[in-house]
Order: C-alpha cells, then sequence, then structure tokens
C-alpha cells in the first residue's frame, strides 16, 4: 500500500510542479463562477431555485471540460514513461506493474478531485455567500453533482490509461484521447438523436435505450444529475424523464463505476503483459 | 558474508517475437566481484539485464538471482537487494535530485536520512541536490543515477554504460566507488561498448556478440586466448641499417627509419634477445601489446566469421 501511495504522493507533486492543478482548478472556478452569476440571470433576485440552476449549468460544463482535463492528464501517463524510460528504472525497483498503474492512477485522480472540488466549490461558496436559505435538498444535490463529477473525470482517467498502454507512441495515444472525447462527449449524443429522430422515437425501446445511455459515461452522468434529483430536473426540462424513473441514480454511479474499473483493469492486464 | 553465486544463469535465451536477443548464455557472478559485459549496441547485454532484474522471462534455460527467479513471486524482495543503474538514465524533470532520491528510497523501503550523504559521495553537494533536475547536466544525472543505484547497500548492482557523460576525473572516483562496493563483497556487473576503459577495473569479462557470449575470462586469459601478435617498432642508430633489419627478419623494406616487426607473444622475448644480439646499433625500441580493443574486435570478428 505504501508503494501506490507513494507513487501516487509523486505524481501529484508533478502535477503541482508544472502548474496543472492550479491552470485546471483556476480554470473551474473562473467557469463555475461565471455560470453561478450568468446563470442567476434568468430566476432573477428572489433565487428561487438558484442552486438547481447551477447544478444544471456546471454538469453541463462538467460534460465537457472534465472528460477532456482528464485525458489530457493521463494520456501520456503510460506510454511516456516506457518513453523517457522512467518506466524501466520504476519496474527495476520492488514495484509491481499493477501498483505503478493504480498509484499513477489515484495520483491523477487526486488532481482531478481537487480541481473540481475547489473549481466548483468556489461556485457553492459563491451561492452560500449571496442566496438566502437554501435547502437541505438543493445542498445534497449539489453534493452528489461533486462526487459524480469526480467519478466522471476518474472515468477518463481510466480511458486515457488505456488508450496510453494499448499504444508504443506517445502521438497514437494523443490522438485515441482525443477521438474518445469527440466520440463519447459529442457525436455518441448525435448519433442517439439522430436515430431518435429518424425513427420518431418508435425505434428503440425503453429497455435499448437505457442501455444505449449506461453505454456512454457521459450520458450516464448527465442523467444522474440533471434527472436524478426531482427539482433539479425540473430546471433541465428534464422532469418527464425523471418521472418515468426508468433508470435509478444508483444504476447511473454503478455504470459510471464500471466505466471506471473495467478500462482500468483492463490497462493493468495489457501492461502486465506488456514488453518493457 | 555468502559465497553462494549472487547470479546463477544456465542456457538462458530470450526470444522477442523472431529476434533472438539472448542465445544460451551461460553466467555466473559471484559475491565480491566486479565483471564487465562488453558487446555492440545489440549484442543482448540489455536484454540479459532485463531477465536479470525480473522484467522479463527467459524463453528458455534457467535464471536465478540471489538464488530465486527474479520474475517469479520473490521478485520485490530481490529487487530490494538489487541496484540499477540503465543506460541513459532519465528522471523526472520537475523532481530535485534529492526529492528523486527520497522518491526511490521510499519504494525500497528505506529511511530517507542518509539520502544527503549519498548525493555527496557521489559529487552532487547540497546545492545540486536541492536544484531541479530539468536543469542537470548529463554527468549530473548520471550521478544521480549511480546515486539510486547505490540505495540499501545493494548486494548485486548492474550498471549499463556508467560513465557515458562523466569527465576522467568524475570517472576515476566512479571506479574507487565501485571497488568500495566489490571489496564490501557486493557483485557489480559493468555493461559497456568499449573494453578499453575497463582495464584495472573489472576481475573478469564476458563478450558478448549477437546474444551469444563468445568469451570469458580476466583480461589475461583473454589475451592469451586471442594470441594477437605483439608489434616492436625499431629505430636502429643508422637509418641505412633499416633495410638490414627488414632483409635479416624477411619482411619487405619499409619507409624510414623506423622498422615495423610483429610476432606472438610467445616469441616475443627470443625476437627482442635476437634483436639486441644482432650487432646492429639500436636507438630506440618499442613494443606494442594488443589494446583490449584488439582483442575485443579480435573474438567479434572470429564470431562473424564462424
Amino acid at each position: 500500500m505504501s508503494t501506490i501511495l507513494t507513487i501516487a504522493a509523486k505524481e501529484v507533486r508533478d502535477g503541482l510542479r508544472n502548474r496543472w492543478v492550479a491552470a485546471t482548478t483556476l480554470l473551474m472556478a473562473a467557469l463555475a463562477l461565471t455560470l453561478t452569476f450568468l446563470g442567476a440571470a434568468p430566476t432573477g433576485t428572489v433565487g428561487v431555485g438558484q442552486v438547481e440552476v447551477t447544478i444544471v449549468s456546471l454538469s453541463s460544463l462538467t460534460i465537457f471540460l472534465l472528460p477532456l482535463l482528464a485525458l489530457l492528464l493521463s494520456f501520456d501517463a503510460i506510454v511516456g514513461e516506457i518513453d523517457r524510460g522512467t518506466m524501466l528504472l520504476l519496474l527495476s525497483y520492488p514495484v509491481a506493474r499493477w501498483q505503478a498503474l493504480l498509484g499513477k492512477f489515484l495520483g491523477h485522480l487526486a488532481i482531478i478531485a481537487f480541481a473540481t472540488l475547489c473549481g466548483y466549490g468556489c461556485a457553492g461558496a459563491a451561492l452560500w455567500a449571496t442566496v438566502p436559505a437554501i435547502g437541505p435538498q438543493s445542498w445534497a444535490a449539489f453534493a452528489a453533482m461533486l462526487g459524480s463529477s469526480v467519478l466522471l473525470g476518474g472515468v477518463f482517467v481510466s480511458l486515457g490509461y488505456l488508450a496510453s498502454t494499448l499504444v508504443r507512441d506517445r502521438g497514437t495515444a494523443a490522438g485515441i484521447a482525443v477521438a474518445l472525447w469527440l466520440v463519447f462527449v459529442l457525436l455518441y449524443d448525435m448519433g442517439l438523436l439522430g436515430l431518435l429522430v429518424a425513427t420518431q422515437g418508435q425505434g428503440l425501446g425503453t429497455g435499448l435505450l437505457n442501455a444505449l445511455l449506461l453505454a456512454n459515461p457521459a450520458d450516464a452522468y448527465r442523467l444522474f444529475n440533471l434527472a436524478g434529483f426531482a427539482e433539479v430536473g425540473r430546471y433541465a426540462g428534464m422532469a418527464g424523464l425523471a418521472a418515468h424513473g426508468t433508470l435509478a441514480p444508483g444504476l447511473l454511479l454503478l455504470a459510471l463505476a464500471g466505466w471506471l474499473l473495467l478500462p482500468l483493469g483492463l490497462s493493468a492486464l495489457i501492461l502486465s503483459r506488456r514488453q518493457i | 558474508m555468502s559465497t553462494a553465486p549472487t547470479v546463477e544463469a544456465r542456457a538462458v535465451c530470450k526470444r522477442y517475437g523472431r529476434h533472438e536477443a539472448v542465445r544460451g548464455v551461460d553466467l555466473t557472478l559471484h559475491p565480491g566481484e566486479c565483471v564487465a559485459l562488453v558487446g555492440h549496441n545489440g549484442a543482448g547485454k540489455s536484454s540479459l539485464i532485463k531477465l536479470m532484474l525480473g522484467l522479463t522471462h527467459p524463453t528458455g534455460g534457467s535464471l536465478h538471482v540471489l538464488g530465486q527467479d527474479p520474475a517469479g513471486p520473490q521478485a520485490a524482495r530481490i529487487r530490494r537487494q538489487v541496484g540499477f543503474l540503465p543506460e541513459n538514465v532519465a528522471f523526472h524533470p520537475g523532481m530535485t535530485g534529492l526529492e528523486c532520491l527520497d522518491f526511490y528510497a521510499r519504494l525500497k523501503g528505506l529511511p530517507t536520512a542518509g539520502n544527503r550523504d549519498l548525493l555527496e559521495r557521489v559529487g552532487l553537494g547540497r546545492e545540486a541536490a536541492g536544484k531541479r533536475i530539468g536543469t542537470y547536466s548529463k554527468g549530473m544525472r548520471q550521478r544521480l543515477g549511480l546515486s539510486q543505484a547505490l540505495l540499501g547497500a545493494p548486494r548485486l548492482l548492474f550498471l549499463d554504460e556508467p560513465t557515458t557523460g562523466l569527465d576522467p576525473a568524475l570517472r576515476q572516483s566512479f571506479y574507487a566507488i565501485v571497488r568500495e562496493l566489490r571489496d564490501g563483497g557486493a557483485t557489480v556487473l559493468l555493461c559497456s561498448h568499449a573494453l578499453t576503459e575497463l582495464e584495472g577495473q573489472a576481475d573478469r569479462v564476458v563478450v558478448m556478440n549477437r546474444g551469444r557470449k563468445v568469451a570469458e575470462g580476466c583480461l589475461a586469459t583473454l589475451r592469451q586466448l586471442a594470441d594477437l601478435p605483439v608489434r616492436l617498432r625499431v629505430r636502429p642508430v643508422d637509418g641505412t641499417q633499416a633495410g638490414t633489419l627488414c632483409a635479416l627478419y624477411g619482411i619487405p623494406a619499409q619507409d624510414g627509419p623506423v622498422v615495423a616487426l610483429s610476432c606472438s607473444g610467445a616469441d616475443k622475448l627470443p625476437l627482442l634477445r635476437h634483436l639486441l644480439e644482432s650487432g646492429i646499433p639500436l636507438e630506440d625500441l618499442e613494443v606494442v601489446q594488443p589494446s583490449l580493443d584488439d582483442i575485443y574486435a579480435h573474438f567479434l570478428a572470429r564470431e562473424d566469421a564462424a
């Protein structure tokens, strides 16, 4: 365990040194604060449901931004170390390959978690300071959004690691990372929407649609946050979907956890067979 | 101190796809021994080291390091007692030298208290230890590499091209450290493409070519095995007598006042005696022994011809 933590701590320190942590945290805080105050405009000064509106804005931001940050952080993690020769030295120490992988993963996850919690925490603090009387329900939804955002970041760090262990070239790993982002964040939903429009909503049964939504971590995240809480759903225009309640929040979280563990396990398996 | 071999390889083979990187190598290393592994790039030295580190599995033969299979369940226990300096060692540029060494010490489960002294010992002072590795010169990185290999007083050290980038003074202090370790009972395996530098450092030399071990022994033994001609450069007092000398030994006449002769190592003394008793007054006489590089080239050429 201490081996894994040592490697994770080193990864975090690297992140602090090359300003990754500072840059991502500032970026997320700036965007979160902007969205919070812009998002306050339509609700007016009464501030009804302002937390809910913020959750809708922030989770939309998360879907685009966090996977990108996570992939940028992770695509080079394994292939870069092998390329530079630092992996060879690391593995000549009493470190198993899965330990090296898991340690680095935890370090990168900690960086993502820090940036998310601090960045979005600013938005939370701003709400707390400016909006009177926020109910515990709203705070619960906000906390769930924070937690699931970190989980989504972890999913894409894990996917980035898979890309990084699969290929021998850093450029290829970067290309795969960009492709992963495009597919999961943009193209998948466009395709799904196109399919629904083309079949006038008749072609896909509820079961198949649910399966397709679970098959994309970004969609699972979106549903969890926008439809998982009734109040938020009202503002997100997802009330209808939420009312159906076909996908329980627990199931969506499970899907996200699966999306985190599966690529990570797969990359550990590939790394254990790879020539260093 | 145990006298059991630290490394025992029997007919070890390693194949990467179609490429046979190591072919049937036997190698035994003992405690308190400094052995040089010599060969071209791609001769199989690094592949052999990776096998001994347990980073790859042999495709044939048997390999034991410190009495165990290096890639087996005891790998972590073995690696705690092994130091490794890779060729072209690389570190994370954002860390300082001291932070880097502390990181590696923690991985070996060692206290980090003595790390400043260890850096001092390889010639990285207090100021250099606090600088980021990104600002280091090649020689400083190499010294940091050596210091991480020395962590935890290893019983077995693999040093791959350890002196590249070191100036002659540092090279001397580097070999002094190696000798100290060897005298302390550690096994040191030095890899190099050049033999000349290893003269006086290695107790034994193993020459590898194309994955095979082509020669093994101390330098004197290798000299004997190669039996390369000794060259004599003779300058008679009277320049005109150079021709006479050539005629005397039945060699074609040479330009200039210096006559170059060659003979096998065993004939060297009789030839010298004959020269001195020939009655031709000599101004100078130089005996040129085959250099280590000549011997090395000889073994590689012999292997290529086979």
